[in-house]
């Protein structure tokens, strides 16, 4: 899949954002008055940013509106509305604690849970394609969820919940790598079911249909990038998850801190990265490419 | 709405011989041609005569070429659109609501000012039916020519889809594949029709109909013997030529 950068940048630092909306919520820290308003201006700028990145690879921005009436079928449209939901119910929860100093606990706990909502929504959007069968297993949303709250939890200095969180990430990260590897093939689509033609004999895509490139294959086909796959691995596991816990384990400082999550930050970019370009959409078939 | 109708009775469709398509690539055209002119926004093209030309296609031809265990390699011509299936996954995945299933007769179409432009219904079909128009940012996608196939102003022959009606091998058919009596239904159960990429579950509509099985190959070489250029027993001088010129360090045998 395309790799385009507004949704690498959505998906990193809207997951980052609500996994710090979902702390905050949960009164992990309780900030009042200015800290109050740096903290939830933080998580917003993160969220918001991130939401308003993902609208700049629509065709039409300006219609955006309309997708949030099919919920009913629809994990995008589920997504627009819980990221409404949240943001709305989170603000109520900052307004109190910035203004009034008054921790308003369920409401927090509602914009907690509906933060976790986003994220989940989100990680369907993926997982529900059955035409990308790296992404269609349980471990793309577990996997956006625990980034999102470890991620939350590193920027909310809980050191040693967002230490766990990040070891759990990390070997969750790489068994999604080393099952998704497999997965295509497991599938059982293959150019012999894609064209129906495998009962003759061995398929092979002879000529595309037409000279120059096109959306299916600028889209879907990505092949470029994949080259040096195995070592932007080793590298995202170093920078997200490993060097992230080695600072963390140091004597606290502001300085080991801020490098901690701009580590983070910079391996999660690097994740996301590699989550679309080496996942292989089954159209590849008909083109003889994967 | 994106959630998907009740199956309809009536399941309006093509009929892909794979058997007799020639690979002309005259359905794109015609294609490209009626949709680019009627329903819709235009198929646009992004430098068409420059140096990286691309564009926007309802419909594409690609060519395969399958090698049995046994003979000689096959070269099949393979036009693809949109099936129609039954189970669209492209439909409920909308967030707007712009794609539907038409209850009446089970055509996919894109209501192009619903439409947002995010692409998720590509992503969603395992096929490559639909394309974004990078000039109009709206899902373009094979409307079975509506347009055409219900249009009373249009003479009775031409109200079938531009790539049927333009086919010069007659290798597409269309009509109600919801009606087992009909045509196209006969035609399937005849020839062993089959659906593209089944196990992803969609239903397709559109079917595709084998290649028949290729005769033998002939025996070619009955006189060749006779024809045998070099004679391996060679007397005279050439013979003795042969013979010394093979003994010679680095001499051919």
């Amino acid at each position: 899949m395309h790799p385009a950068a507004s949704v690498i940048l959505f998906n990193t630092f809207s997951g980052l954002g609500f996994g710090l909306l979902f702390w905050l919520g949960l009164g992990a820290l309780v900030p009042t008055g200015m800290g109050a308003f740096i903290w939830f201006a933080i998580a917003y700028i993160l969220a918001v940013g991130g939401l308003i990145a993902s609208t700049f690879h629509l065709g039409h921005p300006e219609r955006a509106i309309k997708a949030f009436s099919q919920w009913k079928t629809s994990w995008l449209s589920r997504e627009g509305i819980c990221a409404v939901f949240a943001l709305i119910v989170m603000a109520i929860y900052g307004a109190g604690l910035v203004f009034a100093g008054t921790r308003l606990g369920l409401v927090g706990f509602i914009g907690a849970i509906a933060s976790l909502g986003v994220v989940f929504t989100t990680s369907m959007i993926y997982a529900q394609m059955k035409t990308v069968p790296r992404w269609r297993h349980w471990t793309t949303p577990t996997m956006y969820l625990l980034l999102s709250i470890g991620g939350g939890a590193l920027l909310s200095g809980q050191i040693r919940i967002a230490a766990v969180l990040l070891i759990a990430g990390g070997i969750l990260q790489i068994f999604a790598w080393a099952s998704g590897d497999t997965r295509f093939q497991a599938s059982g689509t293959n150019m012999e079911t894609a064209t129906g033609l495998g009962h003759i004999g061995k398929v092979r895509a002879f000529e595309p249909p037409h000279t120059g490139t096109n959306y299916l294959m600028h889209e879907f086909i990505h092949q470029v990038g994949r080259k040096h796959a195995d070592q932007l691995r080793i590298i995202t596991i170093g920078l997200a998850f490993i060097l992230p816990v080695l600072l963390l384990l140091l004597p606290f400082n502001h300085i080991f801190a801020a490098l901690a999550v701009l580590s983070h930050i910079a391996g999660v970019l690097m994740l996301r990265w590699l989550f679309f370009a080496q996942a292989e959409h089954v159209v590849g078939l008909y083109y003889g490419k994967r | 709405m994106t959630q998907l109708p009740p199956p309809s009775a009536k399941k309006l469709g093509l009929v892909i011989d794979l058997d007799t398509c020639v690979g002309c690539h005259a359905c794109v055209v015609s294609c490209k041609g009626w949709n680019t002119e009627n329903y819709g926004a235009p198929l646009s093209d992004q430098q068409a005569y420059g140096a990286n030309p691309s564009g926007t296609f309802l419909n594409r031809v690609h060519s395969y070429e399958v090698q049995p265990e046994q003979g000689e390699a096959q070269l099949i011509h393979f036009p693809k659109s949109c099936l129609h299936c039954e189970d669209a996954p492209c439909v409920t995945v909308c967030p707007t609501g712009a794609s539907y299933k038409r209850s009446e007769d089970g055509i996919v179409l894109v209501n192009e000012s619903d439409c947002i432009g995010c692409g998720l219904c590509a992503w969603a079909c395992p096929y490559g039916a639909r394309e974004l128009d990078a000039k109009e940012g709206v899902m373009k996608k094979c409307t079975l020519c509506v347009d055409r196939i219900y249009n009373e102003n249009l003479p009775e022959e031409d109200r079938q889809p531009a790539c049927v009606r333009t086919c010069p091998s007659g290798a597409r058919h269309f009509g109600d594949l919801g009606d087992a009596e009909s045509d196209v239904s006969k035609l399937v159960a005849e020839r062993g029709g089959f659906d593209l990429m089944p196990e992803q579950g969609t239903k397709p509509v559109n079917k595709y109909l084998p290649p028949r099985p290729k005769d033998e190959m002939p025996e070619f070489d009955i006189l060749a013997p006779y024809l045998e250029p070099i004679a391996s027993d060679g007397k005279g001088f050439v013979g003795w030529l042969d013979k010394t010129l093979s003994s010679l360090p680095g001499g051919a045998k």
